[in-house]
């Protein structure tokens, strides 16, 4: 019963995490990007749709599946599609420097509506064969190891590699050490000689292509294939999981199980529907207290990327 | 020792608008000198380093880099000349450690494929192969080495990426080399403004800079890191490197550098030897003749204490002194100046009186007209309370539109900044205010297509005259204005002194905060020389002297003065 | 002077200017800004015509779209007051996120606090509702309502005042914090534990003025004079604006920004709750769900920023977007294409882009590089 409630947490919180790495690495560069929910529907529809042309190029024969291909693929199209969304956010905030709490609402909003619009005319038979692929474990053993830990899809173990990847770049290289640059103070960063508008580029576009993915792992993995009309629910526990996670996608990994655990927890305990829902509400609850404490505590490197949500203009300084 | 020229300007010119920042600028800097620019307050001597370091753009003039001629359009040209400017705000990133922030935008030293895989081929083409399977191999070592090039170049750069631990050892060589005492791993919000310095100087060198510009860079700095200070810059000399090194304080001046070019008003007097002057000759050359400005000063006429500040002392953010042991009496009817080198204390000390300043001790006293001269204590109060207590103090910030006025807002809207919580009940009244915006354009011929017109849209004199004009209209009975005429054209200025003058005859204690000496000594009743946030004097603004208040202002006076320059020399 | 600095220039190596310059205006003329503003609408709209056409796939679809895009809102008269009453709400919300951006404020978390606010009135009538009289049920509940309202907003804002607490993120959080109460109480109070709640029964005051839906819309066209007066006319209203346009000034003038932030966001917190207020009492039945302010919170923000905090032209905004929002659904129901409120989400979207985005091009110029070696 706990073994597998902890494998669940694992495998739930693989949505979050995908959707906190992608935005951390777009906070980052100093943009609070509240489009994630949007995008992350855009991510899982760009899943579909690769899934179905690809279900379509092998002629509907589903035997012929090959995980590695729909893997992939499903990746890929789920990048290309959230990355879109990133792109359109990257040009208002970025080129435009429109207002970015602004932006990032509407690309929630388009997002979320061209999603569960045009998911409708995406052709998902065989789905679920689809699926099996997603969801085929490393390991079938029935030891406790090999359940909490090798019983997953290969987005999860994708979700943990990445994160810990991110953080590597973000704490050991110089892309990493520019990127936060840029997010504390991009004129420092300009006059360093760094291609300030590049790095926002690509953290905006790149960010948004890993958020996506969560996407897909939502409806392919933990859906087994069929479609809900809730992942913009998850794009905001994503957001939530960077400030929970100060920033950082190794802490990610943590919090997104914490806060994996804390979603299912009411289906496996006997508590009333009521007390369960209450239980929803703790991880937003503690990134609340965990953004308080940050503050009051004012570590610096605890606090929110000094430039989120503000515009750079060179010609300002 | 042959000198060689590493840098000489030529007949640099650069104009803002109508001002003339510099003009006609010649100057050379050897190879391994130290030289210092002197100038007073908007003497041109910023704009010129600028120009050296890619900011501006000269208008004439040419620039010479190592007997070359050099355009520099942006601080990636002067890099690349190893030009390297440490300016007064610094450019760091505060959760960086000093390693990092040093070492912040490197680039990756050029690799290219291309040449790399022409000179693999030519350096094979000297082999000449004589049988056919050393032909072979020949063939093959050579195809192998091309097509593991693009592979190396991609192993260089992630080798490049990887913040590896070495990465200190090239700054550690630097800063063992000219002394630095530095902690590399220390963050840079944990860092003193010194420490800062030393970062700000261990990059600009970490990029090759030979020739190194430094702007005030004691201005921050207590006497014992200044000493610190020199004695690197002295070892910087001593490696060949060149230094331009911006200062007003004559003491440092003497002690640091080798020649000293003075600037005044934008134009280059001299260049001399250090070796060969002295502080009197070089104060005479700084300020120049003293010119008539014609500006009508009445005698003061009922003067009475109305403001006395003592022993007012107030730490800065940086946890120095901006404000040392300060003393003085502000009287009605009189205008009393304030000289100094900018940042001595002069916007702290107002703020201070206004209420907006912490303050560490002292004591602020007003003396109430309305009450018989009773005592106000002002101290620790904050604006509004000290409104409420009666005083008519007005205040003409040195920031217009950050702080003065708001530049979104109308002028109606920026009248009221002072008035509106007049209004009845919890209504704003738009109508008094209205009528005085009126009242201002019509009075001070401010140029606005309407009192509804934002004022950001208006020209700096004109968003003055605003400023002042509402200051004015509240009737004060001590009047504090910053810098008020700077940026303004002469018709504008002298707008603006007629306004002061007014105000003095009409009773009004007026503290005037200027950095021209001209109009300090034409304006002024008596003038209150702050130096490095000390009164290093007060003169009577008839018959004043400008080199004298020129060396207050660069030096405290006395021997106690002299000693303390002494015992930190030692 | 400039002829010789050319001449310097054209001497040694020149180097490559950008393709084209962005420069700050500081001035732009009313009509030109207007042009901008139309053609970007009318841009937006034919854009979302194209799509439902292509979508259709019949180019005669074209005017269709646009003939049902106004039934939408105006093709019955119940479909009016549908229209009116989904104005007040949105218009409401509007109104309350208003004052906190003035003051550079960045209250996201409007949903969170007009939710509450449901929730405040909602809990009045399940426990009230049955032994009080009617008339102070509904007066507890506009209590109930603008205490959760305000206790939402003022939270963060304390935080912030004090600590400096980021009032984006932590707004943001509030949301969903609110949504969890909601889902919470409704289980709690369903029968049988269906985790739906129906119609509560009491506390309606649909119909007040003889007409339905009438009575919300009424009310906000007072709250609309409100703020209107209080932002234009009020001391708070001119303190809040010095504050969002310089911290600096307001402490010159001698301002306490710390009470303004709190006193401001209470105000905002408030006027969410009265849209609370209205979402559950301006309904013939009344209810809770999470699905109750369905996103207008996050709505309203986009609303208030493009009628640039001016009441008066958010009347207009607010009207504009639920226009779309219903005229959208209807021509998707029509259509017979499916996830109507999904379809309308993207022509929102598109409106919402093409809006922001124009912004950009009153607020700077573009200057391109001049073609040299004339």
């Amino acid at each position: 019963m706990f073994l597998t409630f902890l494998k669940n947490a694992i495998r739930f919180s693989t949505i979050f995490l995908f959707g906190s790495t992608g935005e951390t690495i777009t906070e980052k560069s100093g943009h609070l990007n509240l489009g994630t929910p949007g995008i992350m529907c855009m991510g899982a529809l760009g899943g579909c749709v690769g899934e179905s042309l690809y279900l379509k190029s092998i002629g509907g024969d589903y035997a012929a599946i090959d995980g590695f291909s729909a893997v992939v693929i499903g990746i890929l199209f789920a990048m290309l599609f959230a990355g879109l969304g990133g792109l359109i956010y990257g040009f208002l905030t970025i080129t435009l420097r429109c207002n970015q709490n602004v932006s990032g609402l509407a690309i929630t909003t388009f997002g979320a509506g061209v999603t569960n619009f045009f998911i409708n005319y995406v052709d998902r038979n065989g789905f679920n064969y689809l699926a099996a692929k997603f969801t085929a474990p490393v390991s079938q053993a029935n030891d406790w190891f090999s359940t909490i830990f090798l019983s997953h899809g290969a987005l999860v173990y994708l979700a943990i590699v990445l994160a810990l990847v991110v953080a590597f770049i973000m704490k050991k290289t110089r892309t990493g050490l520019n990127l936060t640059a840029i997010g504390e103070n991009p004129a420092t960063a300009d006059a360093a000689g760094i291609n300030v508008t590049g790095y926002k580029y690509v953290s905006c576009v790149l960010g948004s292509g890993i958020s996506g993915i969560g996407g897909l792992f939502y409806i392919m993995d933990y859906l087994y294939g069929s479609w809900e009309y809730s992942i913009d629910a998850m794009g905001w526990l994503a957001v939530a999981l960077v400030i929970f996670s100060v920033w950082k996608p190794n802490w990610g990994i943590l919090g997104s199980i914490l806060f994996g655990a804390l979603y299912i927890l009411p289906y496996y305990t006997n508590f009333s529907f009521a007390i369960q829902e209450i239980i929803k509400m703790i991880p937003y609850a503690v990134t609340i207290i965990v953004l308080i404490i940050t503050s009051i505590i004012n570590r610096r490197e605890s606090q929110p990327p000094a430039a989120l949500g503000l515009s750079y203009f060179r010609e300002e300084r | 020792m042959e000198k060689t020229v590493a840098l000489e300007l030529k007949n640099i010119t650069k104009t803002f608008g109508e001002v003339v920042a510099n003009k006609n600028v010649d100057l050379e800097l050897y190879r391994g000198e130290i030289l210092s620019l002197l100038g007073e307050n908007g003497s041109g001597k910023t704009t010129l380093m600028n120009m050296i370091c890619g900011i501006y753009f000269p208008d004439e003039g040419e620039i010479f880099v190592g007997g070359e001629e050099a355009v520099i359009r942006s601080p990636k040209d002067a890099f690349a000349l190893k030009i390297g400017m440490i300016h007064q705000h610094f450019k760091l990133v505060d959760i960086f450690t000093a390693a990092d922030n040093v070492i912040l935008g490197e680039h990756m030293p050029r690799y290219s494929v291309k040449e790399e895989g022409k000179k693999a081929i030519a350096a094979a083409n000297g082999f000449k192969p004589v049988k056919p399977a050393e032909k072979i191999l020949w063939g093959l070592k050579l195809g192998l080495k091309l097509s593991a090039l693009p592979f190396i170049k991609i192993g260089k750069k992630i080798k490049f990426d990887y913040l590896a631990k070495s990465r200190t050892r090239k700054i550690t060589e630097i800063s063992s080399r000219y002394g630095f005492d530095i902690d590399l791993k220390k963050k840079i919000y944990d860092m003193s403004v010194s420490e800062k310095q030393t970062v700000e100087i261990i990059k600009v060198l970490y990029r090759g800079a030979e020739i190194l510009i430094l702007d005030e860079p004691t201005a921050v700095l207590t006497p014992q890191e200044i000493d610190k200070l020199f004695a690197i810059l002295r070892r910087m000399r001593d490696d060949g490197k060149s230094i331009i090194i911006i200062t007003h304080k004559l003491n440092e001046v003497m002690a640091i550098s080798d020649r000293v070019a003075v600037l005044r008003k934008g134009e280059h007097i001299a260049t001399v030897n250090t070796a060969e002057t002295d502080e009197k000759a070089l104060t005479e050359m700084m300020v120049g003749k003293k010119i008539d400005l014609n500006i009508e000063r009445a005698e003061p006429n009922d003067v009475k204490d109305r403001l006395t500040v003592r022993n007012l002392t107030v730490i800065n953010r940086d946890g120095m002194k901006a404000l040392d042991d300060v003393s003085f009496t502000a009287r009605s009817g009189e205008i009393l100046g304030i000289a100094g080198i900018a940042g001595s204390g002069q916007r702290e000390l107002l703020e201070a009186i206004a209420g907006l300043q912490k303050t560490a001790g002292g004591d602020i006293l007003y003396f109430d007209p309305n009450k018989e001269d009773a005592e106000v204590d002002l101290m620790q109060k904050t604006p509004v309370e000290i409104r409420d207590l009666g005083v008519r103090l007005s205040f003409v910030p040195e920031d217009r539109l950050g702080m003065g006025l708001v530049g979104n807002m109308d002028l109606v809207d920026n009248m009221m900044l002072r008035s509106y919580t007049k209004g009845r009940f919890v209504f704003v009244d738009r109508k008094n205010p209205k009528e005085l915006a009126e009242h201002i354009v019509h009075d001070l011929e401010v140029v606005t297509p309407g009192v509804r017109t934002p004022v950001r849209k208006l020209s700096g004199g004109n968003v003055q005259k605003v400023l002042v004009g509402r200051e004015i209209a509240a009737a004060p009975t001590v009047l504090m204005a910053a810098y008020p005429v700077r940026g303004l054209d002469i018709n504008s200025s002298y707008t603006i002194y007629h306004l002061l003058n007014q105000q003095k005859e009409k009773g009004v204690a007026v503290i005037y905060v200027g950095e021209d000496l001209d109009v300090l000594i034409d304006l002024c009743d008596r003038i209150l020389v702050l130096c490095a946030g000390k009164v290093s004097g007060i003169v009577d603004g008839r018959g004043a002297k400008k080199e004298d208040i020129g060396l207050l202002m660069t030096k405290l006076t006395g021997k106690e003065a002299d000693g303390e320059t002494k015992e930190a020399a030692l | 002077m400039t002829v010789k600095n050319e001449a310097v220039v054209s001497t040694v190596k020149r180097h490559k200017e950008p393709l084209f310059r962005l420069i700050k205006r500081t001035d732009i003329p009313i009509w030109k800004k207007w042009v901008i503003r139309i053609a970007t609408f009318a841009v937006a709209a034919i854009t979302a015509g194209l799509l439902f056409t292509f979508i259709i796939g019949d180019g005669a679809a074209f005017g269709t779209f646009f003939k049902e895009l106004w039934s939408g809102s105006f093709g019955t008269e119940r479909l009016t007051y549908i229209f009116l009453n989904n104005w007040a709400i949105m218009m409401c919300i509007s109104l309350a996120v208003t004052p906190a951006f003035k003051m550079r404020f960045w209250n996201i978390g409007a949903e969170g606090q007009t939710l509450a606010a449901a929730l405040g009135a909602a809990f009045v009538i399940h426990y009230f509702g049955k032994s009080l009289i009617e008339p102070v049920v509904i007066l507890l509940m506009l209590v109930a309502a603008l205490f959760m309202g305000m206790l939402w907003a003022l939270l963060p804002a304390i935080f912030k005042a004090v600590w400096g607490t980021n009032e984006t993120l932590f707004t943001l959080m509030m949301n969903y914090v609110a949504i969890q109460l909601v889902n919470f109480f409704v289980n709690l109070w369903s029968p049988g534990g269906s985790g739906t709640i129906g119609n509560l029964g009491n506390g309606s005051f649909h119909g007040l003025f003889g007409l339905p839906y009438i009575q919300n819309a009424v009310f906000v066209a007072i709250v609309t004079i409100i703020v209107f007066v209080y932002l234009k006319f009020f001391k708070h209203g001119y303190e809040l604006e010095v504050v969002g346009e310089s911290v600096n000034t307001a402490k010159y003038i001698g301002i306490n920004v710390k009470k303004v932030i709190i006193r401001t966001m209470i105000l905002s917190g408030a006027v969410c709750g009265f849209a609370g207020f209205l979402l559950v009492g301006g309904s013939p039945t009344p209810t809770i769900n999470t699905g109750l302010v369905g996103g207008r919170g996050f709505t309203a923000i986009l609303v208030s920023w493009l009628s640039k905090f001016s009441p008066i032209a958010m009347i207009f905004v607010a009207a504009l977007v639920v226009f779309l929002q219903k005229g959208a659904s209807q021509a998707s129901d029509s259509f017979h294409l499916g996830a109507s409120s999904a379809f309308s989400n993207i022509i929102i979207g598109i409106f919402f882009l093409m809006i922001i985005a124009c912004e950009f091009f009153i607020d700077y110029q573009i200057k391109f590089r001049k073609k040299e070696g004339k």
